[in-house]
């Protein structure tokens, strides 16, 4: 090396190391990667500068990385150039991707205890912990915001096609006897529409009547799991969707929540669709309307069982300081505290995921000011969750629902039967889980 | 005559062509390699777990019938996109070549387009088209026609077709003016004076000499077609419904960026690869001996 290159290379060593004290000496940062937009970010940017403010140590900086999959994929490829952030959101069907990236997370449980952090996963509520809970028992995400499918209606439709406003219909066939009526009168454009149709139409669906979705407690015991959604009462209800959607009772709107901006449009009268998505509706509808339980069939036995939830929750990478690791506990304990918890539920619509937040948010009398808002923590809660019930784990979860919503779709336009379009769903999303299981070996 | 150039220092050619030798082989021959090796390979999301698996990921693919039928609808995308840019542009562009007042101002209208962001335009017909609010679905309605894109996949296959081109004509147009007044008018003024109307002034002599610039432009489209488009259907169908509109790259976009699945990605590419070359070799072997340079 000559000369003047040694002293730069000096000068540059000498930088490096002055940062590096500083930075030492300084607050340690935590970065969190999140995919939560408008009113959502900024929450997520109060969490962070109470937290902040609330202590000198650690400094927790909220990054905004996109939609849910785009997140996910930012921070699989930072984890693989070697810069993975702290804590990443992950939206629950990527659940089980993460949970089978053994070397690239450090489980919820384990950085806890470490870093000597008071963490109780039974002060969650079961089928929320128990989503995010590894076959051994240990809660390996922390659950952030979780949400489940509800039913809306628009009452002043109702009103006016002669149906009793205060009481929505609770089963299937009352929908589409509703449905009929509302047709009839010409009391709206479109009758019933679905947001997220295999999360409302297989996932809860069989869990509301507490039929697997698949082998292993739907793969939560294991990755050899197998679909089972072309059972009798998949058949039967996919058939019902083909027949009110060739009456016109039922309108397809699409695979994601586009089905939320025609029912506040006031264009369908009827909305099956995340109860996450009450905050919007409240904000664009210009009429009544109410949330009720998710629609069953009442000569299911057992039916209605309990909801599953969606939304996502937060994992800790693998790979950072000691120190760093603290940061990231103390910062999980203050998102866990049951007040701020019940503001999150408040303000959000997304599920009180404690009994202790629900408490709060129900002696405050926020239940009774803001009717409707707790149909969906009473749904979870309605009973004990069974292995059919408490949630799933499914690799390649992604791909998977889009080819059970392809399948939807080419049933609806005419192409196969329910029989032909569930069976078509369970081989392709069998496939599907055999390449994960070879791909993901424990 | 040939022409050549004679260097006398040994080195200079090499540096001269160094920085596109450079770029070449950063930014296609080692992509292009890296999916090569990665289409070999069966991967986890995070690449902790890596395994050479051979040819798997293809013998996957093939015994796959919706990738099978993924080339279907992509034969038909790729037809329609290509055929109706490069005819629906160089309409326009004989028509704004012959225009005399304002011509700058309908040039400008006309190139608007392409500076709109893929996803953007897709979002913009989308709206359009859209069964609910859009205003083309109603008029369409008004003339009897159901329209239903997010059911009926042929609906589908016209909205993104329709984004598609749309996009794609304003680069179609900029090239076949410059070809058209690159045209020396006394070629034209001659046959008029002899005779020939329009048409016949269009095929006989304007036609043939665009031909060098149509034959580059078909090239073009068709890898548009093929590799530019995946945004446009993510953001109008997302490949939907059914798989009405999944095209091939479409596919590749989302089973290794939204899935993570690496290793059939990259063989998708690669497959991708190998027909973009095919195609390129038979246009070049076939169709270029038509054109008159």
């Amino acid at each position: 090396m000559s000369r003047p290159q040694a002293r730069i290379a000096r000068l540059v060593a000498a930088g490096a190391l002055a940062a590096f004290a500083t930075s030492a000496f300084a607050q340690t940062e935590i970065q969190w990667w999140h995919a939560m937009t408008g009113a959502l970010n900024d929450r997520v940017n109060e969490f962070a500068k109470g937290f902040n403010e609330s202590q000198k140590d650690y400094k927790v900086v909220p990054v905004f990385k996109g939609t849910y999959p785009e997140t996910m994929t930012a921070a699989i490829a930072a984890f693989r150039a070697g810069n993975a952030p702290h804590i990443v959101q992950v939206f629950e069907v990527g659940t089980a991707t993460m949970m089978a990236a053994k070397g690239a997370i450090k489980p919820v449980a384990e950085v806890m205890r470490e870093a000597g952090e008071k963490f109780d996963p039974k002060s969650y509520i079961g089928a929320v912990a128990g989503y995010y809970t590894s076959a051994k028992g240990e809660m390996l995400s922390f659950p952030f915001n979780s949400s489940t499918t509800v039913f809306y209606y628009n009452k002043d439709v109702f009103e006016k096609a002669g149906l009793d406003p205060n009481r929505p219909p609770a089963t299937w066939p009352e929908v589409m006897a509703a449905a009929a009526k509302i047709k009839a009168a010409g009391a709206s454009q479109c009758a019933y529409t679905t947001g997220w149709p295999s999360w409302v139409h297989v996932e809860n669906f069989s869990a509301w009547h507490n039929v697997p979705i698949g082998t292993r407690e739907n793969g939560m015991a294991g990755l050899d799991t197998r679909f089972q959604i072309n059972s009798p009462l998949h058949v039967r209800h996919w058939n019902n969707l083909k027949e009110w959607s060739q009456k016109g009772y039922f309108t397809y709107a699409g695979r994601r929540n586009e089905a939320e901006a025609k029912f506040y449009s006031g264009e369908c009268a009827m909305l099956t669709s995340s109860s996450a998505a009450q905050a919007n509706i409240n904000r664009n509808a210009k009429f009544k309307y109410a949330v009720a339980m998710l629609p069953y069939y009442a000569d299911v036995k057992g039916a209605p069982q309990n909801t599953i939830i969606g939304g996502a929750s937060l994992w800790v990478m693998s790979g950072k300081k000691p120190n760093e690791y603290k940061g990231v506990a103390k910062f999980l304990s203050y998102l866990a505290d049951p007040q701020r918890q019940a503001q999150w539920h408040q303000q959000t619509g997304y599920l009180p995921i404690t009994p202790a937040a629900y408490d709060i948010t129900k002696s405050a009398g926020f239940y009774e000011k803001n009717p409707g808002t707790d149909v969906s923590v009473r749904q979870m809660m309605l009973k004990q969750p069974t292995p059919n019930s408490k949630g799933l784990r499914f690799g390649s979860f992604v791909q998977i629902r889009d080819m059970f919503e392809e399948e939807m779709e080419n049933m609806l336009a005419g192409k196969q039967n329910a029989k032909a379009a569930l069976d078509n769903a369970v081989r392709r999303g069998n496939e599907m889980l055999a390449r994960f299981q070879k791909s993901a070996r424990e | 005559m040939e022409k050549r150039v004679l260097f006398r220092s040994g080195w200079l050619p090499y540096a001269l062509l160094a920085p596109q030798l450079a770029v070449t082989i950063i930014f296609f021959f080692w992509p292009a390699g890296q999916a090569l090796f990665q289409s070999l390979l069966q991967q986890d999301p995070f690449g902790i777990d890596v395994e050479f698996v051979g040819l798997d990921n293809f013998a996957t693919l093939f015994a796959d019938e919706h990738y099978l039928a993924s080339f279907r609808v992509t034969a038909v995308f790729s037809v329609l996109v290509a055929s109706f840019g490069l005819l629906l542009s160089l309409i326009l562009a004989v028509f704004a070549d012959r225009v005399v007042r304002g011509a700058g101002t309908y040039k400008t209208l006309l190139i608007w387009p392409y500076a709109v962001a893929h996803a953007v335009a897709a979002v913009l017909w989308l709206f359009l088209f859209n069964p609910t609010l859009g205003i083309v679905a109603h008029w369409i309605k008004g003339l009897g026609i159901g329209w239903d894109p997010l059911l009926n996949g042929h609906d589908a296959m016209v909205l993104v077709v329709v984004a598609a081109v749309w996009k794609q004509i304003s680069y179609n147009f900029i090239f076949f003016l410059a070809g058209l007044q690159s045209i020396p008018k006394s070629l034209i003024e001659a046959a008029a004076i002899d005779g020939a109307g329009p048409g016949r002034r269009f095929w006989t002599i304007v036609f043939p000499l665009l031909s060098p610039t149509t034959f580059f432009l078909l090239v073009v489209n068709i890898v548009y077609a093929f590799f530019d488009t995946f945004a446009i259907v993510d953001a109008a169908t997302a490949g939907g419904p059914g798989q009405a509109t999944e095209i091939l790259v479409y596919k590749v976009y989302k089973d290794g960026f939204k899935a993570l699945d690496l290793g059939s990605s990259a063989a998708q590419s690669v497959i991708l690869m190998m027909i973009v070359i095919g195609l390129t070799v038979i246009q070049f072997k076939w169709i270029e001996r038509r054109v008159q340079y």
